[in-house]
């Protein structure tokens, strides 16, 4: 009974995590808060959706559940064609959008505000390709197993859970172990300097958007498998990834998904203690903590 | 006459978008402040009106029968200074944290009217708000032209108010601030001071613009306070002329306009099944005409007279490497 919200604040801080990378990392090398971010874990479920559902109308046998998943080889598979697909529609957004702006030096809050059209225009034209009624990658029913007493889950959210952690490593290698990594850390740092030494800012800012767009494509996907996919799933997700990305620490990958799970199990024990109507103050209210307690994060690294 | 009267109802709600349209032109247009929870505000300020003037009714809080006026000015008040909390928590952080922390109040306000039954009626929201003029209410058509006069005489006031304060060296201030930071700070203005008044007196005429909408329609609920108000105000900002207190209010109107009309083509064009689909090309439409304005046309319609700004675009990226130092500067006191 105790135990439980924390399976449950567990698998949604994994998902929280996942998109808040995306946000910390478009905030501290493209020093903008991007409004659009949430819209691109809807795009990613429902690109993967598209193509599983697809594959499963053309192949049914990988529509059967793989081991003791809800879902076949179908999810898997379009998750790869979900996460290419989301990365070059960020992409577009950027070379339709961002970049133009950045060239004719806007502010940064021009970037903040069309970022705020472009997640209108994306939100609701999923909505109008795929209506409003929420859908589901399988309808397969999956009965959660006790892992320790007093606490169940289902093997989906345990997948969500390893995955998260499994993917958080992997990133924080690459941004500290790659040169890839060392060229993105640099142009956060100081980009005058960083394009003095003859880092590409350009191909920086390109490896930033297909590593957001891919994370927060496997978070929507996520999200999609253990609850559901709605055309306002990433809206409702914004104020939660903007919440962990503060809390974590600008630019900082761990501090993005530890903070992701912070949030996410607030969300789960207020859910159990006061009540579900509430969920969607928690992150504020963390968000307000954090701006009056300590602005720049958990890992204190300066915000630029 | 009939055409005439639908046009006096029309201006009337145009013209109570125009007030929220100033306030933000407060904060944005003259403060270069990024309000992304105007309809938060916006709702604060019916509610609280709505409170004060609506009659007692069992089983809720308020309904204290007071004046209309009082309704109004309680209504901007409580909204200027929920902006002016908001303000003081984030203006001395970066440019961005006011616009995360002012979506975050506007989702904690919906859920707050959505919820808390006791006071705000929940989701069935507040009848009965008592109307300018009720008591003409028999003669339609008089009373829909004096409210028409009520809210032209609100807009004028609200205009030259702001006018009068952007003009006063107080106005210059803020411009200097937006403009150049490093150069007013060494003329010894607190940017954090005058940034927060303007941003409290904006989150006021928000307010006020609410409570105006609400008594003109009679009726309130959460669902008139989503994201997409926010939304539909700052293209009426951005497609008027930000920085304009005139662009404004003609933003104001013309976007009321485009949206009416686009809406009532939506509903006569498509059949009923079809129309969400519809509505949510409507806004997919607004979303890129608002990105297709910053990029092609950033000053709008009316932009700003009389600055003294070569272009804008070499201005707009010397005022950001300036709020750079300024955070940074901050944090290091912090």
């Amino acid at each position: 009974m105790i135990l439980q919200p924390v399976m449950d604040g567990l698998v949604n801080g994994a998902i929280i995590g996942l998109g808040a990378i995306g946000v910390t990392l478009t905030y501290s090398i493209l020093r903008f808060a991007n409004f659009a971010h949430g819209e691109l874990l809807s795009w990613g479920a429902y690109l993967a959706l598209t193509i599983s559902a697809a594959l499963g109308a053309m192949l049914p046998a990988l529509g059967t559940p793989i081991g003791p998943f809800s879902f076949g080889w179908s999810v898997p598979i379009a998750m790869a064609g979900s996460i290419l697909a989301t990365a070059a529609l960020t992409l577009a957004t950027d070379w339709l959008l961002f970049e133009r702006l950045r060239r004719s030096g806007a502010a940064t809050i021009i970037l903040v505000m069309a970022s705020f059209g472009a997640a209108l225009a994306l939100r609701n034209l999923i909505e109008f390709a795929y209506t409003s009624s929420p859908q589901y990658f399988t309808n397969a029913l999956q009965i959660s197993r006790e892992i320790l007493p007093g606490l169940r889950a289902t093997p989906d959210q345990m997948l969500v859970v390893g995955l998260g952690v499994v993917l958080v490593i992997a990133v924080h290698l690459v941004l500290t172990r790659s040169a890839a990594g060392r060229a993105m850390r640099a142009v956060s740092e100081n980009p005058q300097l960083a394009a003095l030494v003859g880092i590409d800012a350009r191909g920086v800012i390109r490896m930033v958007w297909i590593l957001g767009a891919g994370l927060a494509a496997i978070g929507g996907i996520m999200s999609g498998v253990v609850v559901q996919i709605r055309p306002t799933m990433g809206h409702d997700l914004l104020l939660p990834l903007f919440a962990a990305a503060i809390l974590g620490g600008i630019g900082s990958v761990p501090g993005a998904m530890l903070a992701g799970l912070m949030v996410g199990l607030a969300e789960a024990f207020t859910v159990q203690i006061i009540g579900a109507e509430w969920r969607a103050a928690v992150s504020f209210v963390i968000l307000v903590a954090v701006l009056l307690l300590r602005p720049q994060g958990i890992f204190g690294k300066a915000m630029a | 006459m009939d055409l005439l009267i639908y046009a006096a109802f029309f201006l009337t709600m145009a013209l109570t978008y125009a007030v929220i349209c100033l306030g933000l032109n407060l904060q944005w247009g003259q403060t270069g402040l990024f309000n992304v929870g105007i309809a938060g505000f916006v709702a604060v300020g019916a509610y609280v009106s709505a409170l004060l003037t609506t009659p007692a009714i069992d089983g809720r809080l308020g309904g204290f029968g007071l004046p209309i006026l009082i309704g109004w000015l309680g209504g901007g008040l409580a909204a200027g200074v929920l902006c002016f909390l908001l303000g003081a928590l984030t203006l001395r952080l970066r440019a961005d944290y006011l616009a995360i922390a002012t979506f975050g109040a506007a989702v904690v306000i919906q859920l707050a009217l959505l919820n808390l039954e006791g006071v705000t009626g929940g989701p069935f929201g507040i009848g009965f708000i008592p109307r300018p003029f009720g008591i003409l209410q028999s003669h339609a058509n008089l009373f829909t032209l004096a409210n028409l006069g009520v809210m032209l005489a609100t807009v004028l006031l609200s205009y030259l108010v702001l006018e009068h304060l952007v003009r006063s060296p107080w106005g210059r201030v803020l411009r200097a601030l937006r403009e150049d930071e490093t150069a007013a700070r060494a003329l010894g203005k607190n940017p954090v001071t005058y940034r927060l008044q303007a941003f409290a007196i904006g989150g006021f005429f928000m307010g006020l613009g609410g409570a105006a909408q609400a008594h003109f329609i009679g009726f309130i609920a959460p669902d008139n306070y989503l994201p997409i108000l926010t939304f539909q105000v700052w293209t009426m900002l951005i497609v008027g002329g930000s920085g304009n207190m005139r662009g404004a209010i003609l933003g104001a109107v013309l976007v009321w306009a485009i949206w009416a009309l686009s809406g009532s083509a939506v509903s006569a064009l498509f059949p009923p099944e079809a129309q969400a689909r519809a509505a949510s090309l409507q806004i997919v439409m607004i979303g890129v005409a608002l990105c297709a304005v910053l990029l092609l046309r950033p000053r709008g319609l009316l932009g700003e007279a009389g600055t003294l700004r070569a272009r804008r675009p070499a201005l707009f990226s010397k005022a950001s490497l300036s709020k750079g130092t300024h955070s940074k500067g901050s944090k290091t006191n912090a």
